[in-house]
C-alpha cells in the first residue's frame, strides 16, 4: 500500500512499494502525461515535481513517498495550460513529436522556481533532458520568453 | 478576392474516368468509391479529403502520419488553401487504413518516410481541397439559381458577386456532397497562396503541453492487459525454452507466452508487473549462427570490399582510373560509418485485440497500410477483417515505417488471449537490441589533382550494407541497391553536387547479419561525410580555399551553388571568425531539396569540441510552412550531430552492446549550437525537409574541426577520437 499526494489530491494505492512513481502515475492513477523512455533516470521524459523540485519518477520508488511529499505532474502544472512556459511553448511552437515535452516543461518549470531568470549557461547546466526530435533551441527561447512575459506582466 | 476559374465538364468527367483511374486523385473519387461509414449522417463528406459540419467546422483528412515533422499542419494548409476555408475552423483527422482499403485507396499512400509527406502528396491533396471548393460553390449557385461563374469563395463564405448575397460552407455542404465532382480543377499559383507558404502555428501543439496528447504507449482500453517482451538478443537466434512456472505466481501475472520463433512475453495487469516478472523469468536462447559476429569481424569484411573486384556502379563518367594515373598529385582516404539506432523517445509499442473474426491494432506507425498488412498476416485473417488505428508517434525517424515487428508481436500475443486487448510496450533495452539499424559502410576515396590544383578524377568505392537487399529485395536493380548512392547519383532527387570530369563511384555489397533500416537521412548521412570531407581534403591538398574549390566544380549545379553561396555570405566566409573559432562547409542534394551548412567550432587544448554556430540554407522548391522548416532544420542538426558525437552500436557475440542512453547518448541542450536557417524556396519543384539537412550536419562540423586542429576524423562517432590538435 502506498499513499501519495498527487496534484493536490491524496491517494492510497494498493501497489508493491518498489514500483517506480512513474508507473503508479501512469497505470494506477491514469496520469499518462508523464512518459517512460529510458527507465534509468537518464532522459528526463518522466520528470515530475516532488516538493517543487524536478525528479525523474522512473527511479523513485513509491515507498519513498508519503502524503507529506507533494507530487505535481504535467497534468497539474496549471489548471488550464496557462503556466508561463506552456504559454511560451504555444507561442513558439516548441514541440515536435511532443513525447519529451511534458518532462522538458516540468524540468524547465523547476529550474525557473529556483532560478527565475536563468542565463543560457544556467539552462545548459540545469536542463539535461533528451529530445530526439531536436527542439532544444526553441526550448531555450521558450524559457527566455516565459521569463520575459512574466516580467512584463508583473510590471504592467 | 480573385475569381478562380475552374474547368468543369461533366462530359469530360464521364469520358475521362477510365483514363484517370490510374491516378491517385481524380479517377478514384466519388461517386465511384463506395460511401462508407465515414460519411456519417449529419456530417457531410464533401469529398474524401473534406468534411464540413453544419457549424462550419472543416475536417481535413490526413493520410500521412504526424511524428513531429509538421506534415499534419502542412498538408492541412495545402488543402485549406485550395478549399478557401476559414483556417480557424480547421481540424484534422486520420482516416484508417481499413477505410482506405474499403475505398480503393482513395487517400493514396499512407507511407510517411523519405521526407515525402508533402512532396509526395501536395498535388492530390490540393486537388482534393480545390474540388471540394468547386462543389460547395456549385451547391450555393444552384440554390440561388445563379451561374457558378458569378460566385466566389473565401474564408468559408460563398458570395454571389452581383447581388452580394452570401452563404456559409456549413449551410451548403450537405447539398455539395450530392454533386458530381468535376474531372479537372485548376490549382492556385503558389504566388497567390494565403495559408500555404505562411509560418502558421501547428495544429497539434496544445495537447502536447498538458499531457493530454495520447501516444501509442498511453493507449488505454477497457479490460486491457499489458505485455513486456524479450526477443533473443543475438541476431538470427531463437527462443529455446522458458520456465513460466517460476513467475506465474508473481503479482498481476496473467500469462507467459511464446511470441513467434524468437521471443517470450509476460502478460500482466500492469506493464510494471509484466516487466518485473519478465526480468525474473528464466529464459534460454538458441543463439544461432551469428554468435561469432563482432564489430571487428564486420569491419574486416567491409575493408576487404574496398579493394574487391566486383562492385555495382552508381555514377561513372570519363575514365577515372586513367585520370588518377596521370594526375600530378593524388590524395587517398578511407572513412567508416557505424551502426546506429533510431532511439525514438517513445519505445516501440502496439495494442491489439484479436478474435477469430476480427483483429484491431492501435499503434504509432509511419505507414498505416503496412501496419494493417502486418496485423492481418499475424492475425491469420483477411485485411478486410482487420483495422489499424494510428496513434500519435513519439518519434519515428524511419523505425516505424518499413518495420512493424512490434505489431506482429502484439497480435501474436493477443491471439493467445482472444477478446482481450493487450498493450505491448518494449523496454528501452529491447528497443536498443532490436533496431532496424543505420547500415554500416566504409568508403575509400582517391582523388587526382593536376599541377594547377584542378580536380581531374575521383574514385569512390563504398563497401557495406544494403538496406534494400534486406528490407525490399524486389527494389534491387539487377542485384544493385541504387539507394546506397544517395547524394552521389548522376541525377534525380539525390544527385551529386559536383561535375567531376573523370568519376567512378561503385559499391561492393557486404551484408552482415545485423538488420539494417531506413534511418532518418538514410544513406546521405554517411555519403555526404565521405564526399564533403574528402572534397575538403582535396581542396586542402590543392592549396585552395574550400569554398572556391567547391564553386569551381559547381557551375552546372546552380541550386546547390545557390544554397552554398547563401550560407557562405551569411556566415561571413572569408572574414575572420571569432578568436579560436574555425569554419567548415558542406553541401548536399537530398530528398529533392538542396541544402548547405557552415559550422563554426572551437577545440580547446584538451581536445574538447564546442560547436558555436551553424548557418544552414535549404531550397525545398516550395516552403509550405517556413517556421516548421526551421524547426526541422534545427532538429536535423540535433539528430545528425548526436550521431556524429555519440551514435554507435557495436556488435559483440552477434548482438548489440548498447542497451540504453548511458552507453548510447544523445546530445543535450548544452551542446546545441546556435542555428541560423535560411529558407530559400526557388520554385518549380517539391523537395523534402525532414531529412536533407542531416546530411550536412556532420561534414560541416568535421571540416571545421580540421580547420581548427589539422586533424581529419574518418571514423565515427567523435567520442572515440582524440581531437587535440595534430
Ligand atoms: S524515463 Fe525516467 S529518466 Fe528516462
Ligand atoms: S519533441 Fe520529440 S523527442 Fe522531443
Amino acid at each position: 500500500m502506498a499513499t501519495l499526494n498527487v496534484n493536490g489530491e491524496p491517494f492510497s494505492i494498493d501497489v508493491d512499494g518498489a514500483t517506480p512513481l512513474l508507473w503508479v502515475l501512469r497505470e494506477q492513477l491514469g496520469l499518462t502525461g508523464t512518459k517512460y523512455s529510458c527507465g534509468i533516470g537518464l532522459c528526463g521524459a518522466c520528470t515530475v515535481h516532488i516538493d517543487g523540485r524536478a525528479a525523474r519518477s522512473c527511479v523513485v520508488p513509491v515507498s519513498s513517498l508519503g502524503t507529506a511529499q507533494k507530487v505535481v505532474t504535467i497534468e497539474g502544472l496549471s489548471p488550464d495550460g496557462s503556466h508561463p512556459l506552456q504559454r511560451a511553448w504555444t507561442e513558439l511552437d516548441v514541440p515536435q513529436c511532443g513525447y519529451c515535452q511534458p518532462g522538458m516543461i516540468m524540468a524547465a518549470a523547476a529550474l525557473l522556481e529556483t532560478n527565475p531568470n536563468p542565463s543560457d549557461a544556467d539552462i545548459d547546466a540545469g536542463l539535461t533532458n533528451i529530445c530526439r526530435c531536436g527542439t532544444f533551441n526553441r526550448v531555450r527561447r521558450g524559457i527566455h520568453l516565459a521569463v520575459q512575459q512574466k516580467r512584463s506582466r508583473g510590471t504592467s | 478576392m480573385t475569381t478562380r476559374r475552374v474547368a468543369i465538364s461533366r462530359r469530360d468527367f464521364l469520358i475521362g474516368t477510365a483514363a484517370a483511374g490510374a491516378g491517385l486523385s481524380l479517377g478514384l473519387y466519388l461517386p465511384f468509391g463506395p460511401r462508407t461509414a465515414l460519411a456519417a449522417a449529419g456530417t457531410p463528406e464533401v469529398n474524401a479529403w473534406v468534411v464540413i459540419e453544419p457549424d462550419d467546422t472543416v475536417i481535413i483528412r490526413i493520410a500521412r502520419s504526424e511524428m513531429g515533422q509538421g506534415t499534419l499542419t502542412g498538408l492541412a494548409q495545402l488543402v485549406a488553401e485550395e478549399l478557401e476555408c476559414d483556417w480557424t475552423k480547421v481540424k484534422t483527422v486520420y482516416p484508417t487504413p481499413g477505410q482506405s482499403l474499403a475505398r480503393n485507396r482513395v487517400w493514396g499512400s499512407f507511407s510517411t518516410g523519405g521526407s515525402r509527406g508533402i512532396r509526395g502528396s501536395h498535388q492530390y491533396v490540393r486537388e482534393g481541397g480545390a474540388l471540394a471548393r468547386v462543389l460547395l460553390v456549385e451547391a450555393a449557385a444552384e440554390a440561388w439559381g445563379v451561374p457558378i461563374e458569378e460566385c466566389t469563395a473565401a474564408d468559408s463564405v460563398i458570395m454571389h458577386r452581383p447581388t452580394g448575397r452570401t452563404t456559409r460552407y456549413g449551410e451548403v455542404a450537405a447539398a455539395a456532397a450530392q454533386l458530381v465532382p468535376p474531372l479537372q480543377v485548376e490549382l492556385k499559383d503558389p504566388q497567390d497562396w494565403r495559408l500555404a507558404g505562411k509560418p502558421l502555428k501547428r495544429l497539434d501543439t496544445a495537447e502536447k503541453l498538458t499531457g493530454q496528447q495520447v501516444f501509442g504507449a498511453d493507449v488505454q482500453l477497457p479490460g486491457m492487459l499489458n505485455a513486456a517482451i524479450k526477443a533473443c538478443p543475438v541476431f538470427g537466434g531463437a527462443l529455446a525454452a522458458f520456465d513460466a512456472d517460476a513467475v506465474r505466481e508473481l503479482p498481476g501475472v496473467r500469462s507467459v507466452v511464446r511470441v513467434g520463433e524468437d521471443a517470450v512475453a509476460v502478460v500482466a495487469d500492469t506493464w510494471w508487473q509484466a516487466k518485473t516478472a519478465l526480468d525474473k523469468l528464466p529464459v534460454t536462447w538458441d543463439e544461432g549462427p551469428n554468435v561469432g559476429v563482432s564489430s571487428a569481424s564486420i569491419a574486416q569484411w567491409l575493408a576487404d570490399g574496398l579493394t574487391a573486384d566486383d562492385a555495382f556502379v552508381g555514377n561513372q563518367s570519363g575514365d577515372a582510373k586513367a585520370a588518377l594515373q596521370g594526375a600530378a598529385k593524388t590524395v587517398e582516404a578511407v572513412y567508416a560509418y557505424p551502426y546506429q539506432n533510431h532511439a525514438t523517445m517513445e519505445p516501440m509499442n502496439a495494442t491489439a485485440r484479436w478474435t477469430a473474426e476480427r483483429c484491431e491494432v492501435w499503434c504509432p506507425t509511419q505507414n498505416g497500410e503496412a501496419a494493417l498488412q502486418t496485423a492481418a498476416e499475424a492475425a491469420g485473417l483477411p485485411a478486410a477483417q482487420c483495422e489499424v488505428y494510428k496513434i500519435h508517434l513519439g518519434g519515428g525517424f524511419g523505425r516505424r515505417g518499413a518495420f512493424h515487428d512490434f505489431v506482429r508481436q502484439a497480435v501474436a500475443i493477443a491471439r493467445q488471449m482472444p477478446g482481450t486487448p493487450v498493450k505491448l510496450l518494449w523496454t528501452r533495452e529491447e528497443d536498443m537490441l532490436h533496431g532496424a539499424y543505420h547500415p554500416t559502410t566504409q568508403a575509400r576515396l582517391v582523388g587526382g589533382l593536376d599541377d594547377t590544383g584542378e580536380l581531374v578524377g575521383l574514385r569512390m568505392r563504398i563497401s557495406g550494407q544494403s538496406i534494400l537487399a534486406s528490407v525490399r529485395p524486389a527494389a534491387l536493380k539487377n542485384g544493385a541497391d541504387m539507394l546506397v548512392f544517395q547524394g552521389l547519383l548522376p541525377s534525380g532527387d539525390h544527385a551529386i553536387s559536383y561535375s567531376i570530369p573523370n568519376l567512378l563511384i561503385d559499391h561492393a555489397m557486404r551484408n552482415p547479419p545485423v538488420p539494417p533500416g531506413f534511418w532518418r537521412g538514410v544513406n546521405v548521412n554517411q555519403n555526404a561525410i565521405y564526399m564533403e570531407c574528402f572534397i575538403d581534403e582535396l581542396a586542402h591538398a590543392a592549396g585552395r580555399d574550400p569554398l572556391a574549390f567547391r564553386r569551381g566544380l559547381m557551375s552546372d549545379h546552380p541550386r546547390s551553388l545557390a544554397v552554398l553561396n547563401a550560407v557562405a555570405e551569411k556566415v561571413g566566409w572569408g572574414t575572420p571568425a571569432a578568436d579560436g573559432v574555425h569554419r567548415g562547409l558542406a553541401v548536399c542534394n537530398a530528398f529533392a531539396s538542396y541544402v548547405a551548412a557552415c559550422a563554426e567550432v572551437s577545440v580547446d587544448d584538451r581536445g574538447r569540441l564546442k560547436i558555436h554556430r551553424i548557418v544552414a540554407a535549404t531550397d525545398p522548391g516550395y516552403a509550405v510552412n517556413p517556421q516548421q522548416i526551421e524547426a526541422q532544420v534545427e532538429g536535423s542538426f540535433v539528430f545528425g550531430l548526436s550521431a556524429l558525437l555519440y551514435g554507435e552500436c557495436t556488435v559483440r557475440g552477434g548482438r548489440v552492446e548498447q542497451e540504453n542512453f548511458d552507453t548510447y547518448p544523445s546530445m543535450l541542450i548544452g551542446e546545441m549550437p546556435k542555428v541560423e536557417t535560411i529558407v530559400m524556396p526557388s520554385g518549380g519543384f517539391w523537395g523534402g525537409v525532414g531529412e536533407p539537412t542531416i546530411a550536412v550536419a556532420a561534414p560541416a562540423v568535421l571540416n571545421a574541426i580540421f580547420a581548427a586542429t589539422g586533424k581529419r576524423v574518418r571514423r565515427f562517432p567523435l567520442k572515440n577520437n582524440d581531437l587535440r590538435a595534430a
